[in-house]
């Protein structure tokens, strides 16, 4: 009987999870050995073709290397910056409450809101950064449309997004730390920072770890901005892979060739998930 | 709590309150440009009187009230399916070792990977055949078996003593009773702190509600301000500035009114 049951309490989410999950993956992956079909010539089977395509886009590489980029950018940024917040909120700081909220801000605000109000920042000569290195005496420059400085720009706007949620992992497992660790340490006479490299650090190393893994799936996911700010140009120098898929599929209407560019995303982020389970079972253990 | 609190050099109290300052100083700049007419957002004069004309401007360039309906609509269905998905899916997954447990738990566990934003290709054309295209069960079907909502509500599950669900059987409770009458009212917190990251998370969602709608009736708040705010859209900035913070306001206000809870929110959440 409680086979029947456990099935029966799970049929409906089970249902949609295979629709909209397990299906369209396995789809994707067929997909990409077939041709895009048109009105006048349906789809066939092309083998590995669309893969050989792949491989020698360079527009491909091209967001792959952004892709990395991107990453290397803004997550030890962030991570290193949510450390340093996490540790200053948890401790005695005068109008704490008031910090950590503006620390966290920028978090539960859309990325397209908050991609509008950067725009304004960047935009050449009336745009606020135009206006404070024009006090410098700096000339004018479309930092958006720079190849060399675009994908800094989205960075910076990036790490200000995402610095105060990684915060949030950081500050719970700070509260977590039991006090004497502190105590017996200050009575040693351990300076801060000792303390903080030799002791809290390590400790922190597993909250580290979900909180890098997360970024990076992160840093694969997050293309909203693009849609406000550069659309991925100039000269394809901003956009990302999932953003690529979404122009391949619905502005250049490729869909077998965007299923192909998804089969590498879902590769990627497959390997990362690897990583992340043995994360979630390390933690249950600990339990 | 804390036994050995002290207070941070009187230095890095500085540092804590200009990054703070930094932080919120890109919200608080379009406060003031939408308060301000759009020659005033770039020439900072801080005795020239606020006006609330762009905010007027931004309600009737485009259609905010019909956006937030929109949101609103989604955020509840989304959330309210969940619920009842990600609870009975919880509960198989926390007290009944069915046959092909693990693997479908582990088949769940998928989409915290692989969400459905991934496979919009996919996705695009399931809704097509559904004729969904264009609907607000469109945006939101994909999320409604949500693997995190029942992974967290799994782990609470587990948590509840066994005995407290043999003395209620003992009573003659059946096994959906013993869910609603035990089960759901002990897991309250995450409940909360679910249904936060939840509002928040669809509140905000924007690539897979773009590509499903395309018209004004279904559009929810982010697309409905990433056309507004495209610079070909020809308004200006202090009026992008109000339509903004318009649309973030609901969102923000109750972020500043439940702040303790949502951060312990996201903290429970994270910990998965």
């Amino acid at each position: 009987m409680k086979h029947v049951y456990g099935w029966l309490l799970l049929t409906p989410a089970a249902i949609l999870l295979i629709a909209f999950t397990h299906y369209p993956a396995a789809a994707t992956l067929f997909d990409s050995f077939f041709s895009t079909g048109t009105v006048v010539r349906p789809s066939r089977f092309v083998g590995l073709a669309n893969y050989a395509a792949l491989l020698d886009d360079p527009i491909f590489w091209q967001v792959l290397r952004n892709n990395l980029a991107f990453a290397l950018g803004t997550i030890p940024t962030s991570i290193a910056l949510a450390l340093l917040m996490a540790i200053w909120v948890n401790d005695k700081l005068p109008a704490r409450a008031l910090v950590r909220m503006s620390y966290f801000t920028p978090t539960i605000l859309p990325m397209v809101a908050v991609a509008n109000l950067w725009l304004f920042f960047y935009t050449p000569q009336i745009g606020l950064l135009d206006k404070v290195g024009a006090m410098f005496g700096a000339p004018s420059h479309n930092w958006l449309g720079d190849p060399h400085t675009v994908m800094s720009c989205l960075a910076v706007m990036t790490v200000w997004k995402e610095a105060g949620f990684f915060m949030i992992f950081y500050l719970a497992a700070l509260q977590s730390l039991p006090p004497e660790i502190e105590e017996a340490a200050k009575i040693e006479g351990a300076s801060r920072w000792y303390f903080f490299r030799r002791v809290t650090f390590p400790l922190l190393m597993p909250t580290t770890l979900f909180v890098l893994v997360n970024a990076t799936i992160n840093s694969f996911k997050l293309v909203d901005h693009l849609f406000i700010l550069t659309k991925g140009g100039p000269d394809n120098a901003s956009s990302l892979l999932l953003y690529y898929i979404y122009q391949v599929a619905f502005s250049f209407f490729d869909t077998a060739y965007a299923s192909t560019l998804t089969v590498v995303l879902l590769a990627l982020l497959a390997g990362l998930a690897i990583v992340q389970f043995q994360q979630i079972e390390k933690r249950v253990h600990y339990r | 709590m804390r036994v050995l609190a002290r207070r941070l050099p009187l230095l890095e109290t500085g540092a804590a309150w200009l990054l703070a300052l930094l932080w919120v100083s890109p919200l608080l700049y379009a406060f003031w440009a939408a308060l301000h007419p759009a020659a005033m957002a770039t020439h900072f004069d801080p005795f020239s009187m606020p006006t609330l004309d762009n905010f007027r401007k931004a309600w009737t360039y485009a259609p905010f009230p019909r956006h937030l309906l929109n949101t609103v609509i989604l955020v509840t269905m989304v959330l309210a399916a969940q619920l009842v998905l990600c609870t009975l899916a919880g509960f198989a997954f926390a007290r009944f070792q069915f046959a092909g447990h693990d693997i479908a738990f582990g088949l769940v566990l998928v989409q915290l990977m692989v969400m459905p934003e991934v496979l919009i290709v996919e996705n695009y054309r399931t809704m097509a055949k559904l004729g969904l295209v264009d609907t607000i069960l469109g945006i939101g079907l994909p999320y409604m078996a949500s693997a995190f909502g029942i992974f967290l509500l799994r782990q609470t599950f587990k948590t509840i003593p066994r005995e407290l669900e043999d003395a209620a059987r003992v009573e003659g409770c059946s096994m959906l009773g013993v869910l609603w009458r035990v089960y759901v009212p002990l897991a309250r917190p995450t409940y909360l702190a679910y249904a936060l990251v939840s509002v928040s998370y669809h509140w905000n969602n924007f690539l897979w509600p773009l590509i499903i709608t395309n018209s004004v009736n279904t559009r929810p708040l982010t697309v409905g301000l990433a056309i507004f705010g495209a610079p070909e859209s020809g308004v200006d900035w202090a009026v992008i500035s109000a339509g903004t913070l318009m649309a973030v306001s609901p969102l923000l206000v109750a972020f500043l009114l439940f702040q303790r809870q949502f951060m312990q929110s996201f903290m429970q959440a994270g910990i998965k």
